[in-house]
């Protein structure tokens, strides 16, 4: 039978696990059309024909959070064939809110009790039989962890659809509100399906803007009503809103001490004891410290690191792939180009982002773990309040830690986010923290033009903290504009239960990333490889040359040098150096190598240190390498923007900010610094206007903030 | 005595009187479990002062200061 299930539940209720379960290898992972917020969907195993789609974990069906409405507007106008609701057993009450809320939108309800283990390792009852009385639908007892309860699910779903269902409303609210629901309702019956009345009604009276709007009633119908509402508020002081929440809590306040019998000797939770270490007002950063250190080194530095280095240098080194194709390639007697295009574009091309593929793993693995152990939470916990003064909140930490190591992670970390506003504000800004592709850049720089200099050992950290600084001063300036301002939502989180990560639960999350990363990695920098290749080595009369100087790139690169003349380094080979790493950032160095005329040359680029000091000075070549730093960053990281955006149109405004701060900061690192070196011009007063405009974007008032406070 | 729970002291247990706010954070306030009535027990502040975790309904929440500001509290048992 084809059916089509909704799958919807609290954060932390198990959603994603029993998605997983139920659906194995076969689902689809994307965003939600034009949002930030990722959609998945899939089939059961056994059942081919049944869809399940994977709502957004949510705590409400309101109208004020991005999550709330995709989730409603899903249930009310996609008409699934029943939704399944899972319910977190040890959190009953406020996950029982959400059902109250589900069962009023008229699609069928199955309730999937899950957590069941701790329930009965806790030694507590849960009565699912007067649950299932209490809301009038099919209950079935889960672990989702274990798989346990699936087939059950699955036939209850299947039953409820067989036989038929009929709306009968669940919560009666108080006889005031249930007389005005119903003259509401009977003013709106002619606009809405019969089994959709009572939601509307009920939405209508809670005086609820997206299901106004829905409805579009008439301005003396609507006057009508909205005065009987403010009368009957007038009378309760408190709005028609929070009186219907109010309710919905004294209705399963009502019941749940019949359901849910709890063991009487309460030992004090694993979780609390956990808690008073890593929380503990002395030592929580201190620990923190040595997780985060332990993350980076483990991932960036050592394990990840060695396996990185082991792909880069043996598989995709000289004596590795590379010389295996050539001398097949050699050896059947191809033609060169094919070999070019074969070893150096493609094997080149991919392998250098192939090669971070060992780093990714480990740095999801242990991201996943911190994650599914409920610790994540309490670093949002710990790191909220230095966040909270820029506009961001604690979670903005691990985006910026991962993108040190590579963006790709760095941009999918902005996941765990929250709010909409400031997931895109971290998507656009994680990468200008320096990834690991970045520092033979800083290398470079530092040893070229800054050798022996008392500020030499400056500049790696410099890029660092400026990485640090363009972050916060984004969110500020950002956070001022319309599109970002929005409701202002107030920071309240649960902090789950500590567990310990199942294995299958991790080998899924890591395996997913990395999946679709390595598609990336097939596809869209193949295809960048090739073009760059075919670009660094032939001439405008599509010959192939030897002399990279007379490549389409270097001429186009002679071409447009003149837009960065303003930062100081408008020469054609810095020109194409950025450019190319564009693709990846590894390129930076080495193509300076080869239009240098070098081969070869090694991570920091020492060969060409002299030859560069000779078209840069020290201050030129530092706006070089802040332009590289915080420019678009490579392009398996705006494709991981684009995915995460799920919009082009907001892939081009992150592209298009992130290169306007770079020129706009470059220039004036360039000529306000000249001015110190003695050097006043034109340029020099653009740049201090430049960067006027940019104190008034920091420091002027915020007209979209709440002044209420 | 009532006052705000971001005043609340650490180990004490309030009885939740009024939760005020603009719409959307009363609403996502009391969408958590947070309704006049409600018992809610203030657990720690984080190591840097805000925000607070709280226990209510069974489960451990944290929340800022400035939202807590918003909920009204009857102090039952001081810590």
């Amino acid at each position: 039978m084809k059916m089509k299930i909704v799958l919807a539940g609290n954060p932390n209720s198990g959603k994603t696990t029993l998605f997983n379960s139920l659906t194995g290898n076969n689902q689809h992972i994307g965003n939600w059309p034009g949002v930030t917020v990722e959609k998945k969907e899939g089939f059961i195993r056994s059942y081919k024909d049944i869809t399940v789609i994977d709502l957004p974990g949510i705590y409400s069906l309101s109208p004020y959070s991005l999550e709330e409405v995709i989730s409603r507007d899903y249930i009310l106008n996609e008409k699934p064939d029943v939704i399944i609701n899972i319910v977190d057993g040890s959190n009953l009450e406020r996950n029982l809110y959400l059902t109250t809320q589900l069962i009023e939108t008229g699609v069928p309800v199955v309730i999937a009790i899950n957590m069941m283990d701790v329930i009965a390792k806790n030694k507590d009852i849960i009565k699912s039989s007067a649950i299932s009385k209490m809301f009038n639908c099919p209950v079935v007892e889960i672990t989702a962890l274990k798989s346990q309860g699936s087939e059950q699910l699955i036939a209850a779903v299947i039953k409820i659809k067989e036989e038929g269902y009929t709306y009968h409303p669940v919560v009666w609210y108080s006889q005031e509100i249930e007389k005005l629901i119903s003259e509401i309702a009977e003013e709106i019956k002619s606009k809405v399906d019969d089994d959709k009345k009572r939601w509307y009604a009920i939405k209508v009276f809670e005086k609820d803007e997206k299901a106004l709007e829905d409805l579009n009633l008439d301005q003396l119908v609507s006057q009508n009503i909205s005065a009987k509402i403010e009368a009957f508020e007038a009378l309760k002081d408190d709005d028609s809103e929070s009186l219907v929440t109010r309710e919905r809590y004294a209705f399963i306040n009502r019941f749940v001490d019949r359901v849910y019998l709890k063991n009487k000797i309460k030992t004090q939770s694993i979780s609390y004891k956990i808690d008073k270490v890593l929380t503990n007002k002395y030592l929580g950063l201190p620990i923190f410290a040595i997780i985060i250190f332990l993350v980076y080194y483990l991932s960036i530095s050592t394990v990840g690191g060695i396996m990185t280095d082991f792909v880069n240098d043996t598989i995709f080194g000289d004596n590795g792939l590379p010389a295996l194709v050539n001398g097949w390639l050699a050896s059947i007697n191809a033609w060169p180009w094919l070999q070019g295009v074969l070893v150096e574009g493609i094997i080149g091309g991919v392998g250098a982002v192939l090669g971070f593929l060992p780093q990714m793993f480990v740095l999801f693995l242990l991201l996943g773990i911190l994650e599914e152990s409920g610790y994540m939470a309490r670093i949002a916990f710990i790191l909220d309040k230095i966040f909270k003064r820029f506009g961001l909140s604690g979670k903005s930490f691990f985006p910026m830690l991962m993108s040190t190591g590579c963006g790709i992670p760095g941009v999918m970390a902005a996941r765990t986010i929250e709010e909409e506003n400031n997931r895109k504000l971290m998507i656009m800004t994680t990468t200008f923290m320096p990834c690991g592709a970045k520092l033979p850049i800083i290398a470079l720089i530092a040893g070229a033009m800054f050798r022996g200099s008392s500020i030499q050992w400056l500049i790696a950290p410099s890029a660092y903290l400026l990485g640090i600084a363009m972050i916060i001063i984004s969110s500020i300036i950002l956070k001022k504009f319309k599109g970002f301002a929005g409701k202002e939502s107030p920071f309240i989180m649960e902090l789950p239960d500590y567990h310990l990560p199942s294995v299958k639960g991790l080998a899924f999350h890591v395996y997913h990333k990395l999946k679709s990363f390595v598609k990336k990695a097939g596809t869209i920098i193949l295809l960048a490889s090739v073009i760059v290749w075919f670009l660094s080595n032939f001439s405008w009369s599509f010959v192939m040359i030897s002399d990279p100087n007379q490549s389409i790139l270097a001429s186009a690169g002679k071409l447009i040098d003149v837009i960065f003349s303003p930062l100081g380094w408008g020469n054609w080979k810095a020109t194409v150096a950025t450019f190319t790493g564009l693709i990846a950032k590894e390129n930076v160095v080495s193509t300076f190598g080869v239009l240098y005329g070098f081969a070869e040359v090694s991570e920091s680029g020492a060969e060409i240190w002299t030859l560069l000091s000779v078209d840069f000075t020290p201050l030129s070549s530092y706006s070089f390498l802040v332009f590289n730093l915080i420019c678009a960053p490579c392009i398996a990281a705006v494709a991981t923007i684009k995915r995460e955006m799920g919009s082009k149109k907001w892939t081009w405004i992150a592209i298009g900010f992130q290169t306007l701060m770079a020129y706009t900061i470059s220039l004036i690192i360039f000529q306000v610094g000249s001015i110190f070196t003695g050097l006043f011009n034109g340029w020099s007063i653009i740049g201090i206007i430049l960067l006027i405009i940019l104190l008034y974007l920091i420091f002027r008032p915020n007209k979209y903030l709440n002044i209420s406070k | 005595m009532m006052s705000s729970l971001d005043k609340a002291k650490i180990g004490s247990e309030c009885i939740i009187v009024k939760v005020s706010g603009e719409k959307p954070i009363k609403r996502r306030l009391m969408d958590m479990g947070l309704i006049p009535g409600t018992r809610v027990f203030v657990k720690r502040l984080a190591p840097l002062g805000d925000p607070m975790e709280i226990m209510v309904r069974g489960t451990e929440l944290t929340l800022r200061k400035a939202d807590a500001l918003n909920i009204m509290i009857e102090v039952i048992a001081e810590g």
